[in-house]
Order: C-alpha cells, then sequence, then structure tokens
C-alpha cells in the first residue's frame, strides 16, 4: 500500500480538511447555495436523493453532466458526484468534470456486481462504503481515501449506520489486542488485505478518514455517528426531505461540531419543523436494501 | 501554557498532533469561554465558509477578532490564511489581521492539490527546503510592506508572518518537518508575557 505516495497523500489529506463537517446531498445549483450557507463543508451533486430512488425505482445513475456544472459554479465548498460501483467511465466522466471527490456509491444501481473501480491511477480521491472492517479494507485496498458507512440510505432511519459503525470499531478493537501470530487468519476471516490488516493492528484507527452516512435526520442522529467514532458525517435525504431544509441543516452542521456538549445539542434540536418521515428497516426486503450491494 | 486548536471544523487533530509532537500541549477550542482558557490558538485547514458560519453562532468571531487585537498569536494554514487576510477573493469576510490579499482556490479545484518543494527562508533553519502540501490551497498574490515571507512556492509566498501572527498556505501539519509549529511555539513564548 502506498501510503507515502504524493497522489494518495494528497487524495486523504483533502479527506482530513473535511472532518468535524457534513457533507449534503443537493439536487440543484438552489439546495447547493442553501447547504454552503448553512455551514456545509461539501456537497454531493445527484440526479434524485436517496428517498426518492428508493421510492420511484428505475435505474440510478451518475448525475447529468450540466447539473454537476452548475453546481460547481455556485459554491466554493469541494463538489462531490456518486458513480456506480465499478462504473469506471462514469468516473472517468467525474474526473474529467474536475469534481472534487467520486463517491462509488450503493445508492445508484450497481454496474458491476463483482468488481469496484481500481481507484489508484486517478488523481480524484474516491469515497466509498462500508458495513464492516474487511469492506472498509478492500475499498482502501483498491485507493479509497476516505470511508463511510453505508447505512441504509433514504430510510431516515440511522439503525443501519449505527450498525455499521459498531462494527467497524469493534473489528479495529479487536485487531489491536490480537497476537502477531493470528493477524493472518484474521485477515482471512476479514477477507481483508494483509498488510492494511497489520496497519490496522498497530495503529488502532483506518488509515484514511472515516466518515458516517445512511440515514441520519437529526441533530441528534449526527451526533450519534460522531459519538460512534464518526469524524463526519454525509446527510443525503435527511435535509432536502424534511419540513424546512435551511433550518435543519444549520443545526446538524452545529451537531458536528458541538456533538460532546447535550446543552447545545438540545438547543440546536428545538424549532426545527417536522423531520423526513423515516422507514423501518424490518420491513424492507433484502432487495430493498441499498446496504447489501457493493462486494 | 495550553495551545488552542479552531476546532470547528477541519484537519484540528492533525495540528494538534504536530503541536504535541513538538512538546506542546494542545487543547481543542469550540467555544468562547474554551478561547479563553489558551494563550495560543492554531486556525486549521478546512472550509473557510463553514468555519466563519461556526464562529458567528456564539459570539466567538468578535471574541477571537478581540483576543487577537490583544495579541493572542496564532498560526493559520490553507482555510485559516483565508480568515486572517485582510482581502479575500472573491470577496469574504475574514478577521483581517494580516495585510494579504488572498484568492480562494486559486491553483485550481481538488485535480490541482499536489506536494511541491518549497524554498524556505533561513529563519526556519536547515535544510533551506520543505515538502509543501496544498490541497485546494489559497494563494497569496498581495503581500503588505510589514510582511515577512518565510517560505515560496516557485515565486508565491506561501509562509508568511507579522508580529505574533504566522501564516502557511500549505499544510506543514500534514508533513512530519515540525519547523513552522516550533517557530510559532517560540513566537508564543516570546510574546505571552
Amino acid at each position: 500500500m502506498r501510503f507515502d505516495d504524493p497522489q494518495f497523500r494528497v487524495k486523504v489529506g483533502l479527506a482530513e480538511m473535511l472532518k468535524g463537517g457534513v457533507i449534503m446531498d443537493v439536487t440543484t445549483a438552489e439546495q447547493a447555495r442553501i447547504a454552503e450557507a448553512a455551514g456545509a463543508a461539501a456537497v454531493m451533486a445527484l440526479e434524485r436523493v436517496p428517498a426518492d430512488i428508493r421510492s420511484e425505482g428505475g435505474v440510478a445513475r451518475m448525475a447529468a453532466v450540466e447539473k454537476i456544472r452548475e453546481i460547481q459554479e455556485t459554491v466554493s465548498i469541494p463538489v462531490m458526484a456518486k458513480c456506480r460501483i465499478g462504473h469506471v467511465a462514469e468516473a472517468r466522466i467525474l474526473e474529467a468534470l474536475e469534481v472534487d471527490f467520486i463517491d462509488e456509491s450503493e445508492v445508484l444501481t450497481p454496474a458491476d456486481e463483482e468488481n469496484h473501480v481500481n481507484k489508484h491511477p486517478f488523481k480524484v480521491p474516491f469515497v466509498c462504503g462500508c458495513r464492516n472492517l474487511g469492506e472498509a479494507l478492500r475499498r482502501i485496498g483498491e485507493g479509497a481515501a476516505m470511508i463511510r458507512t453505508k447505512g441504509e440510505a433514504g430510510s431516515g432511519n440511522i439503525v443501519e449506520a449505527v450498525r455499521h459503525l459498531r462494527t467497524v470499531g469493534r473489528e479495529i478493537r479487536t485487531l489491536t489486542i490480537l497476537d502477531e501470530h493470528e493477524l493472518m487468519a484474521e485477515a482471512k476471516r476479514l477477507q481483508a488485505p494483509y498488510e492494511l490488516v497489520c496497519w490496522v493492528a498497530e495503529h488502532g484507527r483506518l488509515p484514511v478518514p472515516n466518515f458516517a452516512a445512511g440515514g441520519v435526520a437529526t441533530p441528534a442522529d449526527a451526533a450519534l455517528c460522531m459519538m460512534l467514532g464518526a469524524e463526519s458525517v454525509f446527510v443525503g435525504s435527511g435535509i432536502f426531505k424534511s419540513s424546512d431544509p435551511e433550518v435543519r441543516a444549520r443545526a446538524i452542521v452545529g451537531a458536528v461540531t458541538h456533538w460532546q456538549d447535550p446543552a447545545r445539542l438540545a438547543e440546536l434540536s428545538r424549532g426545527l419543523g417536522d423531520p423526513m418521515s423515516g422507514l423501518d428497516i424490518g420491513k424492507l426486503t433484502p432487495e430493498e436494501m441499498l446496504s447489501r450491494r457493493g462486494w | 501554557m495550553p495551545v488552542g486548536v479552531l476546532a470547528l471544523q477541519g484537519d484540528f487533530d492533525a495540528h494538534a498532533r504536530a503541536l504535541e509532537r513538538a512538546g506542546a500541549s494542545a487543547v481543542p477550542v469550540r467555544t468562547a469561554s474554551e478561547l479563553e482558557g489558551v494563550e495560543a490558538l492554531v486556525i486549521p485547514g478546512g472550509e473557510s465558509t463553514t468555519m466563519l458560519n461556526l464562529l458567528h453562532r456564539d459570539g466567538l468571531f468578535e471574541r477571537l477578532l478581540a483576543r487577537a487585537t490583544e495579541g493572542l498569536p496564532l498560526l493559520g494554514t490553507c482555510a485559516g490564511v483565508v480568515l486572517l487576510a485582510r482581502r479575500v477573493e472573491p470577496p469574504q469576510e475574514s478577521l483581517g489581521l494580516l495585510d494579504l490579499r488572498v484568492q480562494r482556490n486559486a491553483y485550481g479545484r481538488q485535480v490541482a492539490s499536489a506536494v511541491v518543494p518549497l524554498r524556505l527562508a533561513p529563519a526556519l533553519g536547515e535544510p533551506p527546503s520543505a515538502e509543501g502540501v496544498f490541497i485546494r490551497a489559497p494563494r497569496i498574490v498581495e503581500v503588505g510592506p510589514e510582511m515577512e515571507v518565510l517560505a515560496w512556492r516557485d515565486e508565491d509566498p506561501v509562509l508568511v508572518r507579522s508580529g505574533r501572527v504566522l501564516a502557511a498556505t500549505y499544510h506543514p501539519e500534514l508533513t512530519d518537518d515540525l519547523r513552522v509549529h516550533r517557530l510559532f511555539l517560540r513566537m508564543s513564548e516570546q510574546n505571552g508575557g
């Protein structure tokens, strides 16, 4: 793994700059403007928010080029965009558009049901989702410069993000107490690259920033992710599917900064209007679970 | 003497680690009352618009400006330079503590981010070069007559000092070279009283 490669360092460097911030899904330039004014550290340009992808169905693809351009021209903060899992051509197009980060995302319909993009040769950094440590380390092995939990996008339900944060955290802590002779067997169990397993065992953390995503709907949800070790939070449908996006966006930004201050969180949780309506994850069929996409 | 790191958003942890490696104790500053407990402050890299938004929420902006005027030693990197500069392009509010004109994201989007060699002034010691990690970096396009330039990327000034304020458009906190943080700690001691 080439952690001291200059290109990889500047990719991880941008992820470092986004720590303690909120990355907001936006579908128009006007939403991007609202997100930036509310204090977003970056925006994610996409065609439909996950809740609409879920309800409308059909194939979900990379956003339209005009839309990405329009959003890039509207805000000064980094602009991210999603490509389908394994869709190397969409990824190259997003790189040509000079988006600041590519999310190879399970929220879009996968283009390849076995392989993810080899992210090393790209100049633009990638973020990828994970449900556990093995998946996180496979993506880092492919060159991801940032990891996020998958959670369950478009659900408004934090339970899956919590499950994934807990799992990754527990599996990292487990590695730190294993004997050096046990690491290869653990790498086999995790289905993760051995060198990365050894790195995590030695350092007790992922080698790239670890953010949370999937189901954040309230300031308290965002604060919970931070308490569980996330270094930043993605919010998808939770803002622009709520009754007052501007106020909710601002409150979630405050919650990610002041997550250790319960009095401040109480204040931030007042007067927000209605959150997006959520889904009971237990009632989703396996095919409806976006987090099961990715390999 | 604890050194504060403004921990509203950005790479504040990287600065805290660099300060601790340089022998200081670092504490996060998120509120006006936490600001009162520090004798020097680092403004990290991150998004300047996000930091401004959060600085304005509980009067932290005004307290920071007041303490800076009283002589609080400050180190800003990347977004920190944008917050410290007197003039920002495109126009954006700032603390206006350094006589600089700065263009945001002037080297380009993330595809233009790079590690490039820097030329250092003798004040930084040997060797006279360093690694400059530039990430969506601002560019200093005009330097006031009172400003001392301590590092260059080609002909661009990238590390500047005026009185108790030190500012870098790159990220020394993302390298193993602690000279910028050590210089800041020496400046803080001299002026701390």
